[in-house]
């Protein structure tokens, strides 16, 4: 703790800690000056990325051709199809061509942003994933960025006055959501809100993203009257890793000298915590956020599932059991794609939240 | 550090409380007072509109103008529009709705009836059909139906591979296809065929298809209105959300009641259930016995428990062989006796399968063609019939040298316990307690089995690596499909390929009476072949039908007042043979449904109150920071 307290004293609240640059020490420490030093940081994290993702896309086409099943067979069981019927799709899906030319067709492709075809759905994987993404990010987006903001509030209380009644509500009642089943817990909202329960009327719709008959402003309403329960669920369920990881890492924090200066200072209390405890205790926490940003590509199976959201999760479940190739390489790719994205994000900030990263 | 955190306000080194504080509480709990009250007043009015006499004035002053519409709980996410690529369920009945066939399967007992053709008649050299097609029958766009769009539709998918996708096997056999004139089609086959009624090929519309190009990626979901001529015309469609149709008012038999039908996508069963019980949809299929039953007691709800057109049998492993007679796959020899798969048969209890496991939505199983197909349904005759009888089975078995030994296991002729396999699918959970069952019965009699389940059965299945395999088909009105499959030529070519077949049941016999089956175009001939073969299917004894699934559906009686089911006395609703259920559904007496989906409902207006809420709040504490912070300033 005492070693965290050294930089940190620097952040006094005239200067706000985010937008003041590395400190007077961490300059003559960056013996090539912090411009070229964060310079060769972020072309570090680049390259990194870059050959993380090149990485995945090799990966994608092998990991998925060890799941057992031919797509061909699959997809030709139980209804009548002639030998040349079955010999036509091989060709088409360019499943007739060696291992190895199929890899050097993918790749090409791949590098020019072009997934191959679906067989199940005869489009263009690229259009599938581009059709569902927008849903996706809407919804598990608005979520992430709901249970973040609700963690971390809830955390910094929790930390602040740990101990007391209202932490360990606080905590138990992120705990038990955390616990509960989310489809569970959207099944019993659905029950309850939809189609309503005793008293409570039935507000909200069961599923879907739409009711498909609004135009203008009224669809804006009614996609966020479809987003109502799905959302809340998400929330519930997620808010708590949040929660916990902001209490404990501001709980290390709270023991350090720097906030008995800033006290001595007389500085009211939720001054110390926000300009001087928080700033120091936030690196765990955007590192989750961010990992939880880099899920939203890949959304919520369960919670898509139970409340019909036209989503990528759903996509990749129905691609799984034919198997359909192509689809789930390209999921792959784009879900791996964005938490390395999301990753690379976070490591490019660590830098502007605390100086000494990247040094 | 304890004591600096828990005690915020009385430790040493905290600040004395801050006069903000008291009256920053106040002004917060003012602010959501204030905010709260204006919510429940813009509320009240509108909120026993949303509660149980759902929105029933509005209903009723709409009903004039707003057009009829059902909305019906799918279970499956359309594969494709295009009829020359949809495989699942759900797009190949919606392809039933938008375009004519050939012909249709009557409502009744699903016997052959005219659709888009109107009479036909076979050479009697019996290779050439020729179609009269009917000049009564309009595209959605205005122009005539003529027997040119039907030779063109089976000539794309004769010529272009990307056309033959989903339905080349219907013209397999087809030599030429013609039209002489606008009313007259003429089918030239290379082998007779019986199944020239029961072509399932949607006919499409030449002039506007001719356009297209790679049939192999086109997926006929851009342009709408999608041009047709079935009862009803695609208008919209969002990819794993919904399609949305119009009733087609000049469709020959009659428009249907409802103007616009729209089939939603619900991946989970339970939220169906509770759509419909909402009214957001109007009927729902694939049910549980649970969803069933607790939906019996529902008002303005109907649950129909119908016979289904699955069996769901036992299959045993002949030992797998390809066509040149070449053996792979691992099944037990001990199954190749006839005595041993006998003895397996008399053991299992239909009826506890369909009581238990089916909880009575089922029906026992005999022939195999379900009863529902009640012109080719065979039952076995009391001689030939395996019926359960447990002692009868130790009985067969110890005439036929399987004795036990002394930890009660059956012993097969190599002197080794009698092990047996039995392949599951991970996704069904009837096939898991059945298992269970047979895991029991098959151990009273000394025989061991492991239940393997599996997400996908089909690799170890076509390689021929299992004992036993729990086994299913849906039957079509023609049965020659489901009999194809137990025929010699379709195994595979070599081990790696895979053959239509279902079990590698490979019987001269059985071969013998399809090759008569298939070239026999009198119907009560050909219908007696097909039962002799379902009689001999039965006797080799490598399939064994459990029992007939029942399909279980729900629908309002609020929103349709009628339906057909097919069969008509007892049927179902969901996947028939034509498309009598939605073309004949009639909207009840109130003359719309309740239209729970849609307009500014009371939600969105507390969803408002709500983010006018989120909003003062934030602009609070902003405000709240500012002047604080000014406050630590000074």
């Amino acid at each position: 703790m005492t070693a965290a307290s050294t930089p940190a004293v620097v952040r006094e609240p005239d200067g706000g800690p985010v937008k003041s640059g590395p400190s007077r020490g961490v300059l003559a420490r960056a013996a090539a000056g912090p411009k070229t030093a964060y310079l060769l940081y972020v072309a570090g994290k680049l390259g990194g990325a870059a050959v993380s993702l090149l990485a995945v896309l090799v990966t994608s086409f092998f990991l998925f051709r060890i799941i057992p099943g031919d797509p061909v067979k699959a997809m030709t069981r139980h209804r009548p199809v002639s030998p040349e019927q079955m010999a036509a799709l091989r060709r088409q899906f360019g499943l007739d061509s060696p291992l190895w030319q199929q890899f050097t067709d993918y790749c090409g492709k791949a590098l020019t942003g072009d997934l191959g075809v679906s067989y199940q759905f005869h489009a263009p994987v690229s259009q599938l994933i581009a059709e569902r993404f927008p849903a996706t990010l809407l919804l598990t987006g608005v979520a992430v960025v709901i249970y973040s903001a609700l963690g971390l509030w809830l955390g910094t209380r929790s930390a602040w006055r740990h101990g007391q009644l209202g932490d360990k509500l606080n905590t138990g009642v992120a705990l038990t959501l955390w616990s509960v089943p989310s489809f569970w817990l959207g099944l019993l909202l659905i029950i309850v809100f939809s189609v309503g329960m005793g008293p409570i009327p039935g507000l909200f719709p069961t599923g879907g993203m739409e009711s498909g008959s609004e135009t203008g402003f009224a669809h804006v309403l009614d996609v966020a009257h479809h987003m109502v329960l799905p959302v809340l669920t998400l929330v519930a369920v997620g808010y708590a890793q949040t929660l916990l990881v902001m209490r404990s890492s501001l709980l290390d924090e709270m023991g350090s000298d720097y906030l008995t200066t800033a006290r001595a200072k007389g500085l009211r209390d939720a001054l110390v915590r926000r300009k001087h405890a928080v700033p120091n205790a936030l690196l765990p926490t955007v590192t989750m956020v961010f990992i939880n940003l880099g899920h939203v590509a890949a959304g919520s199976i369960l919670v898509e599932s139970v409340f019909s959201w036209p989503g990528l999760g759903g996509l990749f479940y129905q691609a799984i059991p034919v198997p359909d190739l192509p689809l789930i390489q390209g999921l792959f790719v784009v879900f791996a794609g964005a938490m390395i994205l999301m990753n690379l994000l976070a490591d490019l900030l660590y830098p502007l939240l605390d100086p000494r990263v990247g040094r | 550090m304890d004591t600096q955190g828990t005690t915020t306000g009385t430790t040493p080194h905290s600040p004395p409380p801050h006069p903000a504080r008291p009256r920053a509480a106040r002004r917060l709990l003012a602010t959501g007072a204030a905010v709260f009250a204006l919510l429940a007043t813009a509320a009240t009015p509108l909120s026993p509109a949303a509660a149980a006499a759902p929105q029933q004035p509005a209903v009723q002053a709409k009903a004039k103008a707003a057009p009829r519409t059902l909305t019906i709980a799918v279970a499956q996410s359309v594969d494709s529009l295009s009829p020359f690529l949809a495989t699942k369920l759900v797009s190949t009945s919606i392809h039933r709705l938008v375009y004519e066939y050939l012909t249709n399967y009557d409502v009744k007992d699903a016997h052959t009836i005219p659709a888009l053709a109107t009479e036909w008649k076979s050479s009697p050299d019996k290779l050439t059909w020729t179609y009269k097609i009917r000049d009564n029958s309009k595209w959605s766009d205005g122009k005539q139906a003529t027997a040119e769009d039907a030779a063109w539709t089976f000539n794309k998918m004769m010529t272009d591979e990307g056309a033959a996708s989903a339905n080349g096997s219907f013209t397999a056999n087809f030599k030429k296809v013609t039209a002489p004139d606008p009313t007259t089609l003429v089918v030239e086959l290379k082998k007779p065929q019986a199944t020239m009624t029961a072509l399932d090929v949607p006919i499409v519309p030449k002039h506007v298809w001719e356009k297209v190009g790679d049939f192999s990626k086109f997926n006929n979901d851009k342009d709408f209105p999608i041009v047709g001529n079935g009862p009803y015309v695609i208008t919209d469609y969002k990819p794993d959300q919904y399609v949305k149709l119009k009733a087609n008012k000049n469709f020959w038999r009659g428009a249907p009641k409802f103007d616009e039908l729209t089939m939603k996508y619900y991946k989970d069963g339970d939220a169906a259930v509770a759509a419909l019980r909402r009214g957001e949809v109007g009927f729902v299929q694939g049910l549980t016995p649970a969803q069933a039953a607790s939906l019996k007691s529902e008002k303005n709800i109907k649950v129909n428990d119908a016979p289904g057109r699955r069996f769901f049998a036992l299959a045993t492993n002949p030992g797998a062989k390809d066509k040149t007679g070449k053996k792979f796959g691992d099944g037990n020899p001990a199954l190749l006796d006839p005595a041993v798969r006998k003895a397996l048969f008399q053991s299992v209890d239909r009826k506890a399968i369909v009581d238990k496991v089916f909880q009575g939505h089922a029906v026992e199983g005999q022939g195999y063609i379900p009863p529902r197909f009640a012109e080719y349904h065979w039952k076995p005759s009391a001689q030939q019939q395996i019926a359960y009888d447990p002692a009868a089975a130790a009985k067969t078995l110890d005439d036929a040298g399987y004795k036990k030994n002394a930890d009660g296991k059956r012993l097969g002729k190599d002197g080794k316990p009698l092990d047996f396999r039995i392949l599951c699918h991970a996704t069904d959970p009837n096939d898991k307690a059945v298992g269970k069952y047979l895991t029991e019965w098959w151990g009273e009699l000394g025989i061991g089995l492991k239940v393997e389940c599996l997400d996908s059965v089909s690799d170890r299945w076509l390689a021929g690596e299992y004992d036993l395999a729990f086994d299913g088909y849906s039957v079509n009105p023609d049965p020659d499909y489901v009999l194809s499959i137990h025929t010699c030529a379709a195994l595979p070519a070599t081990p790696d390929a895979s053959g239509q077949t279902d079990n590698f049941i490979c019987d001269k016999q059985f071969d013998g009476l399809y090759d008569r089956q298939i070239v026999e175009y009198d119907k009560a001939r050909r219908t007696d072949l097909v039962k002799q073969m379902q009689s001999r299917l039965y006797d080799t004894g490598y399939m064994n039908v459990m029992v007939y699934p029942n399909a279980l559906e729900a629908y309002r009686t609020d929103q349709i007042k009628s339906i057909k089911t097919m069969p008509e006395a007892g049927g179902n609703i969901w996947g028939q043979d034509g498309y009598w259920s939605w073309w004949s559904a009639e909207p009840a007496a109130s003359g719309d449904t309740p239209d729970q989906d849609s307009g500014t409902s009371p939600a969105v207006w507390i969803i408002i109150g709500i983010a006018v809420l989120m909003i003062l709040v934030i602009a609070f504490v902003v405000t709240r920071r500012r002047s604080s912070t000014a406050e630590d300033r000074e």
